[in-house]
């Protein structure tokens, strides 16, 4: 019998576990405990679904849904699951650098080196990926007023093709090692010559579903704001999220296709002999870092916009103002999406090109620092004048516009080619994009979530957790990276795993205790939620809008119903909804109701879900059989789907007007909360708007409300 | 703006109602900017053979050495008679909703199509064997098997999609959902040969001239 025809190349050594039988020490210790970490964390899971009774629905709810919300919802979790696992890893090599003075350190370079390539590949693709594309599957529809995306199963494939991902980069844990080569990946180091084994795979294919699922999500998102917005809601009304959202996808749509032809050719390298970037034959290890960036710098991008759509919404929200200067918002926003193509080649300044290239995309780069400082001046002049609540997602707010003008313009001299090849490699960048992306992503994210919360679920987060988290958060980032800065001054380099320098001690153990600061705030984060959760009946807002939120997805019930909107919304004016409070005309009863079609839910999306990561699983092995099977099996169940005519179901009118009476009557009923108010039990998200509010407000408020009995 | 105005070109429902052109424009729309991403990829697979058919040749052959003009052109010719063909099949659709009219045009398309990847893998093994160009010879031929490959992949797969189709007509009839189908077929098959023109052109005409 021929094992390899059956296993391909996994052999028991291939197990985490042999590592540390054959040569026991902390370092496999470590990364066997990791792999018994997910291989419980699966057991467990395993067994409380069982003991609950949770696999029906989670099957019939979740898994199988198409609908945007709960699609979103997922994508958020994912993110949510991955950030604790890269999290620990970056603390992890915080703790290995502080103790690897002079040949200590408790991590062999190896390990050290899958630490940091899994920690940014998951972080960029599989937490800060999901986590904006988990939103924007959220909040988008809601703010123009549809009642899904435009192609909702698609939708749902991206998601499952993402998990499908995300489960290649666990299943590493256990099974053999992930590649060292760091989140870019690049060749000669990860051609076959020098990365014979299977890390590099598990990057590739991992990487690969990831961005597959990428293009997807930004053609249906595209062509969901081009085409379903609801009637009167023009481009230039639209609020500033999904305008970021379209940006995004725009980029998205452009992005992925390098980053996936740079994947391709380096498998057809690795498993095929081609020479697209290997030394001599004719291969271009330079190709391989224009594709990458091409795709690597617009990425940025598509993880920063979403999130100025978020600081938008939540400092125009919590300033109870319009939001300052929203056309030139909106250009910013057009503008840096469109630059973002044209500076790519910052990230190799040291590679070889003449001066003059590095002079022009030196300053190209310059220039997005234009728009984006428009940008946080509108921000800055919406709280002008504004009454701001320092709710937590304010406060992450304001932290991220004062540290994010720091990673500005620590970016603006790395733009400098001169400046770049000083401080190149060095921890000066990792400072430098992590300055960018915690405060700004990140942070985006969390604010984010305490903001759009209650919408998904009905109930609003404990303030004092939030806040407690916000306060271990944001120090801990300056002190986790801002000394980063000085040691990459200093000229130590990145991804290093042993020091011989005294100097940079007391920095790296600073920077320890931020990490350590992080890990607190997460921990505070998730009791949060817990606690949230346990609490749910008081802190619920089921009427919709506890903020006084400006656009439409204020205006429907938390959460709200499969169909969002039980008639679409006629708009007039951009923050379409606090308009219609302030005259008014919200919560009023429509002419009638109509029967609502939405898609029904199906097991195609898990299906091929499950085929792509078992595809995957086989490539990354060589396992031809599981790999040729599993990709047949993708096709037939995408065939036989297009053969299913009974794709959708009725929702009769009379459900909807029941269920739409109830929620306009409940409200009308409900006491309105002023601002002072908004966080204490009697916020049940009847926000009375902040212009009726007191003396000759109330009155007016009263009327208001009069009218829409 | 009248609908007809808004209306995407490809849209070949005739005389139907409203409500089904009006999801046809949102489907349609979608499947332009899916071509929109394809064409990326391409557009990015032409810059890398572009750089490695001048850098990346090494100790291997060069393009004018390894390229048969002539096969390049009938496969052309193919190709232009395949989408020639799928034209016919639509404007059954479109004007007779016949089922035979457009299942035997779809059939001439899938043939042409199918003679068009058999001759492009004749190619392959022409200069594997006679020319010793595979494509792990260079950079140049790595590039050169990666965006004909690429190609004839698409081409195999609008076969394998256009059977399926076949199913569904014969099966489901002319119902909204195949016609939707049918036109997303037609539109991924027109760009194929888009881009084979430019393939052709780039590839195989400027190759052999330089
Ligand atoms: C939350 C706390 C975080 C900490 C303490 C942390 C820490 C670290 C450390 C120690 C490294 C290795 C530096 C080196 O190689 O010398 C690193 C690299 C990296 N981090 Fe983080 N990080 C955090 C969050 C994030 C986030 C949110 C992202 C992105 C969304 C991110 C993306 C990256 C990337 C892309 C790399 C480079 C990996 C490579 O060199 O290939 N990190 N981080
Ligand atoms: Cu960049």
């Amino acid at each position: 019998m021929n094992w390899e025809l059956v296993f391909g190349q996994i052999k028991w050594t291939s197990f985490v576990f042999a590592g540390m039988i054959e040569n026991p020490s902390l370092s496999e210790a470590i990364a066997s405990g990791a792999g018994s970490l997910a291989v419980l964390g699966a057991i467990a899971t395993v067994i409380l679904l069982t003991v609950k009774g949770w696999w029906v629905p989670l099957w019939r709810d979740w898994l199988t849904s198409v609908d945007h919300k709960r699609v979103g919802i997922m994508y958020i979790v994912v993110a949510l699951i991955m950030f604790a696992r890269a999290v620990i890893e970056a603390a992890l090599m915080r703790a290995q650098q502080l103790s690897a003075y002079d040949g200590g350190g408790f991590l062999s370079a190896d390990h050290f080196g899958q630490l940091f390539s899994t920690h940014g590949t998951i972080m960029i693709f599989f937490v800060a990926m999901p986590f904006i594309t988990g939103l924007m599957n959220y909040v988008m529809p809601l703010q123009i007023g549809a009642r899904d995306v435009s192609f909702p199963l698609l939708n749902a494939i991206s998601l499952m093709l993402t998990v499908a991902g995300a489960m290649l980069v666990m299943v590493s844990l256990v099974v053999g090692r992930f590649s060292t080569g760091g989140w870019s990946a690049y060749p000669p180091f990860t051609g076959i010559e020098f990365s014979p084994d299977e890390g590099v795979d598990y990057w590739i294919w991992a990487v690969s579903l990831g961005s597959i699922g990428s293009t997807l999500t930004g053609l249906n998102f595209a062509v969901t704001i081009y085409k379903k917005r609801c009637p009167g809601m023009s481009l230039f009304r639209m609020p500033l999220f999904t305008w970021t959202t379209l940006c995004t996808s725009i980029l998205m749509i452009f992005a992925m296709a390098p980053l996936t032809a740079a994947t391709i050719m380096l498998a057809l390298d690795r498993y095929a002999g081609f020479h697209f970037f290997t030394n001599g034959d004719g291969g271009n290890m330079m190709n391989y870092a224009n594709l990458f960036w091409l795709f690597g710098h617009p990425e940025v991008y598509i993880l920063i916009l979403p999130a100025f759509g978020v600081w938008s919404e939540v400092v125009a929200t919590y300033s109870s103002k319009r939001i300052y200067g929203y056309t030139s918002l909106v250009y910013a926003t057009m503008c840096i999406a469109v630059l973002s193509f044209a500076v790519w080649l910052h990230h190799f300044f040291t590679m070889g090109q003449s001066a003059n290239v590095n002079a022009i995309f030196g300053i190209a780069t310059m220039i997005i620092g234009v728009p984006t400082g428009v940008k946080v001046y509108d921000w800055l002049l919406t709280m002008v004048g504004g009454r701001i609540r320092l709710s937590t997602a304010m406060l992450f707010h304001i932290n991220f516009l004062l540290t994010f003008i720091l990673g500005g313009m620590t970016g603006v001299l790395l733009a400098n080619p001169g400046v770049d090849f000083q401080v190149h490699n060095t921890l000066f960048l990792v400072a430098h994009f992590h300055n960018m992306i915690i405060p700004g992503v990140l942070f985006g994210m969390f604010a984010a979530v305490q903001f759009w919360f209650p919408k998904a679920f009905g109930f609003r987060l404990h303030e004092g957790l939030g806040r407690a988290s916000f306060w271990c958060f944001a120090p801990g980032f300056l002190l986790a990276f801002f000394p980063l800065y000085w040691l990459g001054m200093m000229g130590a380099t990145r991804r290093t795993f042993e020091w011989s320098n005294p100097d940079y001690l007391p920095w790296l153990a600073l920077a320890m205790l931020g990490a350590a600061l992080i890990l607190a705030g997460f921990a505070f984060m998730t009791a949060q939620f817990i606690v949230s959760v346990r609490r749910r009946e008081e802190l619920a807002a089921p009427l919709g809008d506890p903020w006084d939120g400006r656009a439409l997805e204020w205006s429907i019930p938390s959460p709200p119903p499969a169909w969002n909107f039980a008639v679409l919304p006629q708009v007039t004016a951009r923050d379409a909804f606090y308009e219609a409070k302030k005259d008014g005309t919200a919560y009023r009863s429509p002419a009638g109701y109509e029967d609502i079609e939405v898609p029904r839910n199906t097991a195609t999306a898990p299906l091929i879900g499950l085929f792509a990561c078992a595809w995957a699983f086989g490539l990354v092995w060589h396992i031809w059989w599981l790999a040729i099977l599993s990709f047949v099996l993708i096709w037939a169940v995408v065939i036989a789907r297009s053969f299913a005519t009974d794709t959708e179901e009725t929702v009769p009118a009379a459900t909807v007007r029941a269920a739409n009476e109830a929620f306009l009557a409940a409200v009308r009923a409900a006491p309105g909360v002023t601002r002072d108010q908004e966080m204490t039990a009697a916020n049940r998200g009847r926000a009375i708007p902040e212009s009726l509010e007191g003396g000759a407000g109330a009155l007016a408020a009263g009327a208001a409300m009069e009218v829409t009995r | 703006m009248s609908l007809s105005e808004r209306l995407h070109p490809g849209i070949n429902l005739a005389g139907t109602d409203p409500e089904s052109h009006e999801a046809a424009e949102e489907v349609l729309f979608g499947f332009w900017i899916f071509l929109m991403s394809d064409l990326v990829l391409f557009a990015v697979l032409f810059a890398t053979y572009a750089a490695m058919s001048v850098q990346g040749i090494a100790e291997g052959p060069r393009p004018a050495e390894v390229f048969d003009l002539t096969a390049a052109f009938l496969e052309t010719l193919l190709l232009l008679l395949s989408s020639c063909a799928f034209g016919f099949a639509m404007l059954e659709m479109k004007y007779r909703e016949n089922r035979r009219g457009v299942l035997g045009w779809l059939l001439v398309t899938g043939l042409l199509g199918a003679g068009f990847v058999g001759m492009e893998l004749h190619d392959y093994y022409v200069m594997i064997t006679a020319h010793g160009a595979p494509p792990q010879a260079s950079g140049f031929l790595s590039a050169y098997y990666l965006l004909t490959g690429t190609h004839a992949l698409h081409v195999s797969s609008g076969l394998v999609w256009m059977a399926v189709m076949a199913v569904q007509v014969a099966a489901l009839g002319m119902n909204p959902a195949v016609k939707l189908r049918l036109m997303r077929l037609a539109l991924f098959w027109h760009m194929l040969d888009v881009v084979w023109i430019g393939i052709f052109t780039f590839v195989y005409l400027y190759g052999v001239v330089s």
